[in-house]
């Protein structure tokens, strides 16, 4: 007996996209829901944040010098920019984990919403989260740290995270479909995206330091232009105008990645339901 | 339980599925479907395991019929229900519901159901109030009428207002159970899909959620799949009832149609729906369990 194909992609009706866009809501509430109920993580994790960006700047104030101050700040932005970049990653690549783990996603993915609304909420929630975690770290560095931002743009350093979030958005969702191939260890696998993608972005150092190969690979990676952008705006200033070499890189990366993400968690997600990994146990 | 409360609640997408349905008579069309599961080894890609889980299953479910499929543990009666839920791609055969294939018309087929299964499957931390918005905002529900549906639905399966706010993990299992069908409910699903939902639970509970799925049937138009290994709910509650084994339907019929086929096979004793199970199968529903738990 032949099998039907499946649906074509089309061009939704205005009906349907308004109900998309109120079931990607679905995610964000619920994934505040979660933040409420699991709120002992969340100040352990804050804890976390904020005592490995103390240790790095200190790092930093113990080099000395004359730089002292530039060296503290510039450490400072690497940790900060990378915890929000890795709670915007986290985030995404962990959605569905943590619907195995509580043996939701069954339910989830039989709800009549496209894989695009899924993944735009839980995005859109990613980022919104990152950002208040973000000002609650710097909130609690200030405290400690003097450090003059006198010189800073804050509406260029906004364009850099807001369309840096968006690059990044497409890798946490190629990274969102490991677990749904390697049932018991594709966590361990997005961590070692993260790992690598600390590594060769220059988050603590510039990428200039790094073997040729390893600069190539920081090419192709959004935090370095994320981290390149941010120093550029609140270290050096630099006027929004003077930014595009940066945005325009990580819009491409952005425009390149979410598609090819969605892409991707199609065809496994097809996978994943020809092979019955979709239940919880794999 | 509170049926007037139950019948109160407006099916939201009952409109939607009334407009197009290209089969209005026949719910559910399964037309010789087989799945197989293949485990192989990560290296050598050498088959290690190969099991059956459905061997060409074919039946069709009439509109608001209330249909059971009879089977023990690894018969694949979740399997079955997973092709349906399109959370399965069969490896052959087709699946229709209302008239709309299950791959071609995947969107459309998602709005016309729901499931629930042997386990609740919620966010635990979360509380029932919680669950439900967030699987009710999924199908489009959204606004002050729904957490007023809500309280009103699990109120009128016994769940004490102060207990809809509480994290679910805190609530015994028949009360989780019971969210799990409001949950499907909430969304009008036109095909409800059972998979052992009243498993585990205390009698009252357990007739709770029968007495609730043949209002549901009744009130609200909906056609019921009840996967089950417990012969009375099945004689109780379906109409008809498939009896599969190791992946495999081996009879169709009435509980009534059943045991007169058996009874005349056998000579004209008079025989239990459980004596039928044993006859065709070959095995007690019990031996299947302890089986199931040896593998």
């Amino acid at each position: 007996m032949e099998q039907a194909k499946p649906t074509r992609w089309r061009l939704p009706a205005r009906r349907d996209v308004w109900r998309e866009i109120r079931a990607s809501y679905a995610f964000i509430e619920r994934n505040f829901f979660l933040v409420r109920r699991y709120w002992g993580w969340e100040i352990a994790f804050l804890i976390y944040n904020i005592t490995s960006s103390l240790s790095v700047m200190y790092i930093g104030k113990a080099q000395g010098g004359s730089n002292t101050q530039d060296l503290i700040l510039y450490l400072g932005i690497g940790t900060v920019v990378w915890a929000y970049l890795r709670a915007v990653f986290s985030n995404i690549s962990e959605m569905i984990v943590w619907e195995r783990w509580e043996g939701t996603i069954e339910y989830t993915m039989m709800a009549p919403i496209s894989r695009l609304t899924h993944m735009l909420g839980v995005a859109l929630f990613s980022i919104v989260y990152g950002i208040m975690r973000t000002a609650l770290l710097l909130f609690a560095l200030f405290f400690f740290f003097n450090v003059d931002l006198s010189q800073a743009n804050a509406a260029g350093a906004l364009a850099i995270i807001l369309v840096g979030s968006l690059s990044f958005v497409g890798v946490g969702i190629m990274a969102a479909v490991l677990p749904l191939l390697f049932t018991e260890r594709g966590e361990e696998m997005t961590f070692i995206i993260s790992s690598l993608l600390l590594l060769v972005s220059g988050v603590y150092y510039p990428i200039s330091v790094l073997p040729g190969w390893m600069q190539a690979a920081a090419r192709i990676s959004p935090a370095t232009y994320v981290l390149e952008g941010m120093r550029a705006t609140i270290l050096d200033g630099k006027s929004t105008g003077q930014l595009w070499h940066y945005l325009i890189p990580m819009a491409i990366i952005g425009a390149l990645t979410i598609p090819l993400g969605m892409a991707v968690f199609n065809t496994v997600e097809r996978y994943a339901k020809r092979t019955g990994r979709l239940k919880r146990s794999g | 339980m509170n049926s007037r409360a139950f019948a109160e609640i407006e099916p939201i997408s009952r409109q939607q599925v009334e407009e197009t349905p290209p089969d209005a008579a026949v719910a559910l069309f399964v037309d010789d479907v087989s799945k197989c599961f293949v485990r192989k080894s990560l290296i050598s890609r050498k088959t290690l395991q190969t099991t059956h889980a459905l061997q060409n299953v074919s039946l069709t479910v009439g509109r608001n019929e209330i249909f059971g499929i009879l089977g023990g543990n690894g018969s694949g009666k979740s399997t079955l229900i997973r092709v349906m839920s399109t959370l399965l791609i069969p490896d052959s055969g087709r699946v229709k519901v209302f008239g709309y294939d299950i791959r071609a018309d995947e969107s459309a087929v998602k709005r016309l159901i729901n499931r629930v299964s042997v386990e609740a499957s919620f966010f635990k931390k979360l509380s029932a109030m919680e669950n439900l918005l967030y699987s009710s905002r999924l199908y489009g529900r959204s606004g002050a009428s729904l957490r007023r549906d809500i309280v009103n639905i699990l109120g009128s399966m016994g769940i004490e207002p102060e207990r809809i706010n509480q994290p679910l993990e805190q609530l015994s299992r028949g009360m989780q159970q019971k969210v799990a069908i409001a949950r499907a409910f909430l969304t009008s699903p036109v095909l409800l899909l059972l998979d052992e939902p009243t498993t585990g639970l205390d009698p009252r509970s357990k007739r709770d959620v029968q007495d609730f799925v043949r209002q549901l049937r009744d009130q609200h138009d909906a056609t019921i799949l009840l996967c089950s290994h417990d012969m009375d709910e099945a004689e109780r509650l379906c109409d008809r009832i498939a009896v599969l084994d190791q992946g495999k339907v081996v009879a169709i019929d009435s509980a009534q149609g059943l045991k007169d086929r058996v009874s005349a096979e056998l000579g004209g004793v008079e025989v239990t729906l459980e004596d039928v199970f044993i006859h065709l199968t070959g095995r007690a529903l019990g031996e299947d369990d302890a089986e199931a738990e040896v593998a």
